[in-house]
Formats: C-alpha cells, structure tokens, sequence
C-alpha cells in the first residue's frame, strides 16, 4: 500500500520568539527572552508587566513556602520532601499556560505548580507530616497527586488526553518530569503513543542537570532531550527554564496546541535544581561549589525580579508585603496542619480507601486493629493514645486557606 | 582491615569489596552506586577503588539495569545490581520474571544467570510512598529465583557473599530499618552464609515462631517477654533464606512445640505465613502434633500507608507478644 509521507512536525519555537545558545549542550540553542540581569533580549514585552508580576507573586510565594518546609524537615515537624528550589520559572510559567480545564500531571517536585492551581498549603504540610489526607483530591480539580516512581506518570497524562479526544473536550494536559525521566522505558512508551494517537499532551521536562547523583552527561548522550520528539512525530523545543517569559511562551503555545488537536509537545526546561534531591540526600558528595554558585546568578527570581524592577511594574516595598503576606499565610497553613496531627488522627483510616466497599475480610481486619490500638499512640507526631470517635473529620482539610488580599491565589480554583 | 563490630551497611560493604577483590568478574550496576555510594551508602567508596568500570552509575532505568545483567551474565560476567528500593523494583518485573528467572530453562542449562539483584525493602525509618513496602512474595512466587532476606550485619555479609558466589539469580532484600540499627562482628574474608539454612535463634520448646528480616528483632523482645511474664520455652527462628526455604528446621521446631506463629511485615494475604503453614499442613507427622491453631501476626492488607501511621501497620512488639500469648494458651 503506498504511504502518503510523513508531515513534518510544525515549527516548534513560537514565531518571532528570541534564541539563545544552550547554557549546557554545546552547540544547541533555546528559546530565551530575558537575560540574567533581566533585559529583554529582543522585540516587545511577549506579556503584560501586570501578568509577570503576578506569576512573580507565585514564585515567591513557593520559594517562601519551600523554604519554610525545608526547616520544618530539619526541625522534626515534617518527614522527607523534594523542594522545588531553583526551577519556580520552569514550574510557574508551564503551570499557568494552562487552564483549570487542562490536566496537571505532576512528579513529585512540583510544589509550585500545586501551590499555583490552588492546593492549599495546610493539605501540603500533612502529607509531609505522614498523612493521607493532605493528597486528598477535590472532585472538581484536575490536578492529579505527587507520583514518586519515576516517569509512570507519563502515561497517565496520555489516557488523560485521550479521554478528553474521546469527550470532545478542548483540554489538554502536562506532564511534569525530569532528565532522569527520561532514560525510563515508560517515558518512550508514553511519548510514542502520544505520537501515534495524535494526544494533546505537554511532555514538560525540568532538565535540572541532576538524577539525585547522576548529571545529565551520565544519563543520556549530549544532545538535547527534545529532540527525540522529533522521531514521535511532534515538535520539540528547548527553552531556558529559568527564564519566565520564555517558558510561559512556549508553553502557551503548547498548551494551545494540546487543547485544538495539534498534538503532542515535548518542551525541555533547562533549569537547575538548586537545592537537595529530597531532604534525605546531599548533594557536596556529588557537586562542587563553583557549579552551584554559577546557577546561583541566573536564578528565576532575581532575573524575574530584575526584568520587572527595569520596567517600573516591581519595587522593594511591593517585595516585602508579598513576603509578609506569604509569611503570615504559612503561619495559618502551619497552625493548621499541626492542628490536626494533634486532633487525635484516626489510625484506622488507612483501611478506608483500599477498595470502594470494604470487603467483609477487610472489615474485620480493622476491628481486630481497633482493638490492638485502643489506648495506644500509634500515629507519629499524635499527642495523646487514640481512641475511638475522637478524630477531626476529614473533609475540613478541603477547605481553602483563608482570604488574603495581598497573598497571590492559584489560577485554577 | 581486621574483622570488628559493623553495621549493616558495613557489612554488606565488606562482603560486596571482598568479593569484587576475589573475582574481577564481579560488578556493581545502578542509580547512584557510584560517586554517591548510594543513597544508602551500602557502595560507598566502591567506585574509587574499583574504578567506574566496575562500579557503574548507570541510567535511571530499572528495567534496564536488571535487562543489561542478564545480558551481562551471558557475556561472562557477575553483575551485582541495586535497585534503589524495591518499590521501584517493580519497573524490573518484567526483566526479572520473564527472562532472568527462565533463562536457565529455555536454554536447557546452556546459560547460567549469576545475577544479583539488591534491594532495601520494608518499611519502618519514615520514608515516602514506595520506599517501604515488602514484596518479596512477587518474587517467591517466580519459580528459578532465590530469595533472601538477611536480619542483621552477620548473616548480611555471609548472604551476600553467598549470593554473588551462587550460579543462581537471586533476589537479596535488605531490610532498611535495621541497616544502621546494630553492630555484630564480622570476620575478615568469611565465609558464605549458605543459602537455604535457617537459623534457630531461640531455643524452646512451647511456641515456635518463625519469622525474617527486620521483624526478627521484635520477635525476640516479644519472646523475652513472653518467657518472663510466663516461663514458656519460646523459639525464634529466623528463615534468611524464603526460596528455597529451609523446611527442615521448621518442621523439627513445629512437631517439637505443637505451636506455631509466623511474623512477616508484609500484608496479610499472600503473605508468606500462608505457604508456611500450607507446608506443616503437608506434614502428617507435624500437623496431628498440633496443639494451637497455626497463628500470624503481619502487615494488614492495605497499602503501605505514609509515616504518621506507619506504627499503626507494621506488626510491632505488643501484637506479637499477644499474639504468642493467645497461641500458647488456646
């Protein structure tokens, strides 16, 4: 049967869009709008100083909140955590090209695009502190929970994508991995149906140079991650992660794609993951200094930070009453949180979601549990022993955190 | 070196060096093995002495890790690979069930797999989603695997050592929880463990419970407890080896104290108590010395759940105790 060629995939740097050469594949270039002290690098502003300056809110708000939970760790309040320090551009500027209608898929280090779509911080820090009902999803939200094995969740922003085909949905949805990622046989499998169905999928890779020890040049060959859309048929595109505009171009463009059935995007994010892997890793075993100290000066904060102070739309004291905000926002969230652990928490909740009905041997498997726990302090962080009736009903979690006019809300909710 | 008090860690460290020292066909494959010695420093300082040739940082692909040993083994070598817990190791199910474990029958002998295949398991030090779980029943259940479970610094390095000596694929689970819990001695360049052989930790002859891993040291505070409190002759027997089990030491203990409970940290169903007990069930001679209905204490059959409850689901000192208390009075 003859075959009609193959389409090339459409250009996949938004037209008019500057490029710069690639910070860490020689030879490669990325998409790239502003510069490290934060001058515009070509044309007209690509967005309203108005919109950068709140997505800048966001970042700050999640640098803020990182921040705070990575002390929380190391004073014993929380468990172990993945902070998103370094990559807030990568992840505010992906996240808000969406719509509340479009999927987020994320990994597990995507506290800033859940804190822009709307996750409270109070469900944040419970499931840092062990609990269950921080992951608890609202019905109406299209954000899916933190995914630890790596890459899986690819394949699920896939059926995403095909179910809103099928419904005739104009939704897409985003997918959130990193370089290491992509050396795991689902991430291929993922991309390759998207490309064979035509799936209205953003591939949205943070390349932050490290899989805990391992530096991208060990993980996959030196060049760029992106290109290998080019063999699953759709478009691929290398931008600077911690440059907001650039990525929120991209990625709108993406996005736009995604929801009128252009198809898939792989969108490669060349950022730096400055801090921990997770609280239980350190990173002087593996990294020197002068490296850290180099990614130091292109911060996605300072430079955002520096674009909209050039251009009038940002000032110190806007500065420090988002930082007052946010603080006292995190005092609520954390007040909150720490509440709750001291509510008496059910232990036996954990029976409760295994199955939609509890089967009658699950069932009596609680009772037996019931009874083994009675008097007893069996959930960490608990003040006092258990017992039964005592615990705070669940649904309050859901509940949004309180009205602040200065704090910065998620785009979704 | 001179042999002394190590950890777990420790140990497994000085059987992997010993080894790699023994036989230049020992390698060490996986996420983070190398330059960080990985995340739970079981390979620390490996790379440096042995070079990265042989200590390899390898891409993040378990399916591949496991995939590139076999390829390994064929090609004459004796990989030793990590997977970094075995809640990921389910990405390399389909390497380990399909093609490690079969190799030696599709080729009617003609190719052996001495591949080791390490892994933390278990839950207990407040870690996050999949870095706790026990599944070491996905892989007891794969005929031409060996599955081991060591439950301390001694028996660590001599199962080791006897797993990367073996011609056999096997599945070495370490229990994270006790990685740097204690210290025992261990010897310079000792031997192997051998694979297969129980350990009768206890001696008694009322209750017999059998068990692994981690759960080995709360069943030896619950059966102190149980002797004070009551003077019952409680043994403790420690299998090390889940496939092949050693049948032997159970089924002497069991027909010796008519009782028998079975303490695992994994869920309840499926759990290994079951093939346990399906075994003295087996036994004519064993079964009508019965005196007690055959009892477990295990995990209960719901998902690992995050740290604030992890207390709640692992069986703990309390539930065993009562559970030998209810098993030597019925």
């Amino acid at each position: 049967m003859a075959k009609t060629p193959a389409k090339k995939p459409p250009a996949p740097v938004p037209p008019g869009a500057p490029v710069a050469p690639c910070s860490t594949y020689a030879g490669a270039s990325m998409v790239r709008f502003v510069d490290e002290a934060g001058n515009l690098l070509a044309g007209e502003a690509p967005f309203p100083d108005e919109r950068v300056a709140e997505l800048y809110r966001h970042m700050v708000r999640a640098r803020r909140f990182d921040a705070r939970m990575l002390k929380l760790q190391r004073q014993g309040r929380i468990g172990t955590f993945a902070p998103c320090f370094g990559q807030e551009a990568a992840q505010v500027g992906s996240i808000a090209a969406c719509t509340p209608k479009d999927w987020f898929v994320p990994s597990f280090r995507e506290l800033a695009c859940a804190l822009y779509r709307g996750a409270p911080m109070r469900n944040v820090l419970l499931y840092g502190m062990g609990l269950e009902e921080g992951s608890a999803a609202p019905p109406d939200a299209r954000d899916l929970p933190i995914s630890i094995p790596v890459g899986g969740q690819s394949s699920h922003a896939v059926g995403l994508a095909w179910a809103m085909k099928l419904r005739g949905e104009r939704a897409g949805a985003i997918v959130y991995f990193g370089d290491g990622a992509t050396s795991e046989g689902i991430v291929h499998e993922a991309m390759n149906f998207a490309g064979v169905m035509k799936l209205g999928v953003v591939f949205l890779c943070q390349n932050n140079q490290w899989a805990i020890s391992t530096p991208r040049v060990h993980q996959a060959s030196d060049r760029p991650l992106a290109e290998r859309a080019a063999a699953y048929g759709f478009p691929g595109v290398v931008v600077d992660g911690n440059d907001l505009l650039a990525v929120l171009s991209v990625c709108t463009e993406a996005m736009e794609r995604a929801r009128s059935g252009g198809g898939a995007t792989f969108v490669e994010c060349i950022t730096y993951r400055r801090g921990v892997h997770t609280t239980a890793d350190d990173p002087r075993v593996y990294r020197g200094e002068e490296e850290e100290k180099a990614w130091e000066s292109r911060d996605p904060l300072d430079r955002t930070r520096r674009y909209l102070e050039k251009r009038g739309a940002w000032d110190a004291a806007r500065e420090r009453a988002l930082e007052e905000a946010v603080d006292a926002e995190m005092q609520v969230e954390i007040q909150a949180a720490e509440d709750y652990r001291a509510s008496s928490v059910n232990p036996l909740e954990m029976f409760d979601y295994v199955y939609v009905s509890m089967p009658p041997y699950l069932k009596a498997q609680r009772d037996e549990a019931e009874e083994a726990f009675r008097g007893r302090n069996v959930v960490v962080g608990a003040s006092a022993p258990w017992v039964p009736g005592g615990a705070a009903a669940v649904g309050q979690l859901e509940e949004a955190p309180p009205e602040d006019a200065a704090a910065p809300k998620g785009g979704a909710r | 070196m001179s042999g002394n008090s190590v950890t777990m860690v420790e140990a497994l460290n000085r059987a992997l060096a010993e080894e790699m020292e023994r036989d230049p066909r020992v390698m060490i494959l996986g996420e983070d093995v190398g330059v960080d010695g990985g995340v739970f420093r079981v390979t620390k300082g490996l790379q440096d002495r042995f070079g990265k040739d042989r200590v390899v940082d390898s891409p993040l692909a378990e399916a591949c890790i496991v995939g590139a040993s076999v390829g390994l083994a064929i090609g004459g070598m004796r990989p030793v690979c990590e997977m970094q817990f075995s809640g990921f190791m389910n990405f390399a199910y389909g390497q380990i069930q399909p093609h490690m474990s079969r190799f030696l029958g599709r080729t009617r002998g003609g190719r052996r797999m001495p591949v080791v295949v390490r892994a933390p398991s278990g839950g207990g030090i407040r870690a996050l989603e999949h870095h706790c779980e026990s599944e070491e029943m996905s892989y007891v259940s794969v005929p031409g695997l060996v599955v081991l479970m060591p439950s301390g610094p001694r028996t660590a390095y001599g199962l080791l050592k006897a797993a990367i000596r073996s011609e056999e694929p096997v599945i070495f689970f370490e229990p994270k929880s006790i990685y740097r819990a204690f210290r025992e001695e261990i010897p310079v360049d000792g031997d192997p463990y051998p694979i297969g052989k129980a350990e009768v930790l206890v001696r008694g002859n009322d209750v017999t419970v059998v068990t692994w891993g981690a759960m080995v040291r709360k069943c030896r505070e619950a059966a102190e407890r149980v002797a004070a409190s009551t003077g019952a002759g409680v043994e403790v027997i420690d299998l090390l080896t889940l496939k092949p089990m050693d049948p032997e030491a159970v089924m002497e203990s069991v027909k010796r104290t008519g009782r028998c409970v079975v303490v695992h940290e994994a869920p309840r169903t499926g759990g290994f108590a079951g093939e346990i007990f399906a075994r003295i069930n087996e036994r004519e001679d064993v079964f009508y010395g019965l005196r007690a209905p055959l009892a477990r204490v295990a995990a209960y059959d719901v998902p690992y759940p995050l740290f604030a409850r992890e207390n709640a689901y692992l069986p703990d000192t309390d539930r065993i105790e009562a559970q030998i208390l209810r098993t030597l009075n019925a």
